[in-house]
């Protein structure tokens, strides 16, 4: 059978103790495909992840990848996967060859495999200046850059990658970004865990909400955004108590809400697309209404996880039992759930 | 060593089997691992060495002119060769609690879920931890047998290595603890304090530097029956050619094998079935 798919999971729970990590999910990669798994921390994203690389027994359920349970033959499953985490788990002491050789070696590949291999990614990974220095000098994204390599090490069919952007800064995320990519391009299947809305966006094909322990969504970034609704009209009033007469004006040419009051923001839906628009700013001329913003948009994930949660995208975290990776120093501007 | 099957998808897949040629392999690769590290770090290495070397000479000039009124020490001819084969036990003792520093440090890291999520031997990172710490833990016992030769310890050649031998095989055995303490341990600060609370009782209330026979009863009964007691006393004994070989060593023997039975399987239980 050519469609079994890269990853099955069925029912899938862990509690540590009191805490529930994963409350029951069920996830499908297909082969080829990237899933990306959103949602805050404490959702449950590593736990999920760490499961399915056989670091984690789960309570109850089924993981299968590439048709192999992860529980009843792990040693099989670890020939097939590639795991890059949040924490860049490379040696500081070791130089970025001597990584990257070690791991080979520990893949049991032959020497020359090793050393080939090796280099090829050094280059791929435009880490071959730095490959004779030892880690604890490189910069955190050469560190991210190492630790992907070092997940490559065997061409693994899947490769996990656990918030590989979190705490880079811009630049050195986009590098990540395009890296990731070129390897899709390639066939590899990619299960991606990220808070960043953008992320999901730019480089899943299907994604998977999850939040408590549980997918709360999944679908394509697409599908997500239309269940939430098609286009809107965004006005921003400058005036805070202009908000509740702004929303009445704009009931008269579609649906319309105040949805982020602090921020003096009302939508209307735009059910004509560009016409709406002219429509919305006619009718807040005619009611004298001051606007300071005034903009077409298509929701974003931001929008579909606080419809799906009722929360606002900047959730706080939560402890989810295991070691305290929600420590790790957030970077980057852009919203993240 | 791999075997290539088929899977039911009808593509060829190969399944891991782990070997004991592999699990050796590995271990090695762990081994190469952390013997670079020690590389890696020198001044770490450097005064790591420095201070086995320093106790030795403290204790021979501090207190070797008052010890040497006891009795049971005179019959060595000086404090140095009773000394010596003794503090051998210390230095491999606290040599070995690195294994639970490192252990832990690498489990914060993350660097032990990427070793777990490769198809190595589930071993090959505690085998090749401590078998580090032994390649260690014998370059400092031979340091310290130099500068001890250069200050006048005056051992018998043949028995020396033999109690280098069983100094340094105890030294292993209880890496092995220390690798529990070490994947028990939430940090490597506490890895190291809780491997102290272990390892001093053990080294001071033992016969390392002095008999026990002066210590009060209680402590006494504890020092004869202490692990550290025996490999000194084995090691004193077949350095010295002085007192009986057969009983010290059998204890040590038993001590060895002992801690090797117990610890092992929990460990490698343990960093299987870590969470």
């Amino acid at each position: 059978m050519a469609d079994t798919p890269a990853v099955e999971v069925e029912g899938l729970t862990k509690s540590f103790g009191e805490t529930t990590a994963l409350a029951g999910i069920d996830l499908q990669i297909r082969e080829g495909t990237v899933l990306g798994l959103l949602g805050p921390n404490g959702a449950g994203k590593t736990t999920a992840v760490r499961v399915l690389a056989t670091l984690l027994r789960p309570d109850a359920g089924r993981a299968l990848v590439f048709g192999t349970d992860v529980v009843r033959d792990p040693a099989a499953v670890r020939t097939m996967i590639g795991l890059a985490g949040q924490f860049a788990a490379v040696d500081e002491l070791l130089t970025g060859e001597q990584n990257l050789r070690m791991v080979g070696r520990l893949y049991h590949l032959s020497p020359t495999q090793v050393r080939e291999r090796s280099r090829e990614l050094l280059e791929r990974f435009d880490l071959v200046d730095a490959a004779n220095r030892p880690v604890r000098t490189y910069s955190g994204g050469m560190r991210r850059r190492l630790d992907l390599a070092a997940s490559l090490l065997n061409r693994p069919r899947l490769l996990y990658l656990d918030e590989p952007t979190t705490g880079l800064d811009p630049r050195s995320r986009s590098d990540v970004w395009q890296m990731v990519k070129a390897l899709v391009r390639e066939g590899t299947t990619l299960l991606l865990t990220t808070q960043y809305l953008e992320e999901a966006d730019r480089l899943a094909d299907e994604i998977s909400v999850i939040d408590r322990g549980r997918v709360i969504a999944e679908g394509t970034a697409d599908e997500l955004k239309s269940s939430t609704g098609g286009q809107v009209v965004e006005v921003r009033v400058s005036n805070p108590a202009d908000l509740d007469r702004a929303v009445d004006v704009l009931s008269s040419i579609g649906q319309a809400d105040a949805i982020r009051t602090a921020e003096r923001v009302a939508t209307v839906t735009a059910e004509r697309g560009v016409a709406s628009v002219a429509d919305a700013a006619e009718a807040l001329r005619q009611a004298q209404l001051d606007v300071t913003d005034l903009a077409l948009r298509r929701p974003t994930l931001d929008d579909v996880f606080l419809d799906l949660t009722g929360r606002a995208a900047e959730a706080e975290p939560s402890s989810n039992g295991h070691r305290p990776h929600a420590q790790v120093q957030q970077g980057g501007q852009e919203a993240r759930l | 060593m791999t075997a290539a099957t088929i899977d039911p998808t009808g593509a060829a897949q190969t399944a891991p089997r782990i070997t004991l040629v592999t699990a050796l392999s590995d271990a090695a690769t762990i081994t190469g691992r952390y013997l670079t590290h020690i590389l890696r770090q020198p001044r770490l290495l450097v005064f790591s060495t420095i201070q086995p070397v320093m106790f030795v000479l403290l204790f021979v000039y501090v207190f070797g002119g008052a010890l040497l009124q006891d009795p049971s020490i005179q019959q060595y001819g000086s404090y140095k060769d009773f000394l010596l084969p003794g503090i051998f036990v210390q230095t491999v003792a606290f040599g070995a609690t690195q294994t639970a520093i490192a252990l832990a440090e690498d489990l914060n890291k993350g660097v032990i879920d990427r070793f777990r999520s490769l198809p190595m031997a589930r071993s090959a990172v505690l085998v090749g931890r401590t078998l580090a710490d032994l390649v260690r833990g014998f370059a400092v016992v031979l340091i310290m047998t130099t500068v001890g030769l250069i200050i006048g310890f005056r051992p018998q050649f043949l028995g020396l290595l033999g109690a280098i031998a069983v100094v340094v095989a105890f030294g292993f055995a209880m890496s092995w603890i220390y690798a529990v303490v070490g994947l028990s341990a939430p940090t490597s600060e506490t890895a190291q304090a809780a491997s102290f609370v272990v390892t001093f009782p053990l080294v001071f209330a033992s016969a390392i530097f002095i008999p026990p026979t002066t210590m009060p009863d209680w402590l006494r009964v504890f020092a004869e029956n202490n692990p550290i007691t025996h490999v000194a006393e084995a090691s004193r004994a077949l350095a010295t050619g002085i007192g009986g070989v057969a009983e010290p060593l059998l204890w040590s023997l038993v001590w060895i094998v002992g801690l090797l039975v117990v610890f092992v399987p929990l460990s490698v239980n343990r960093y299987r079935k870590m969470t």
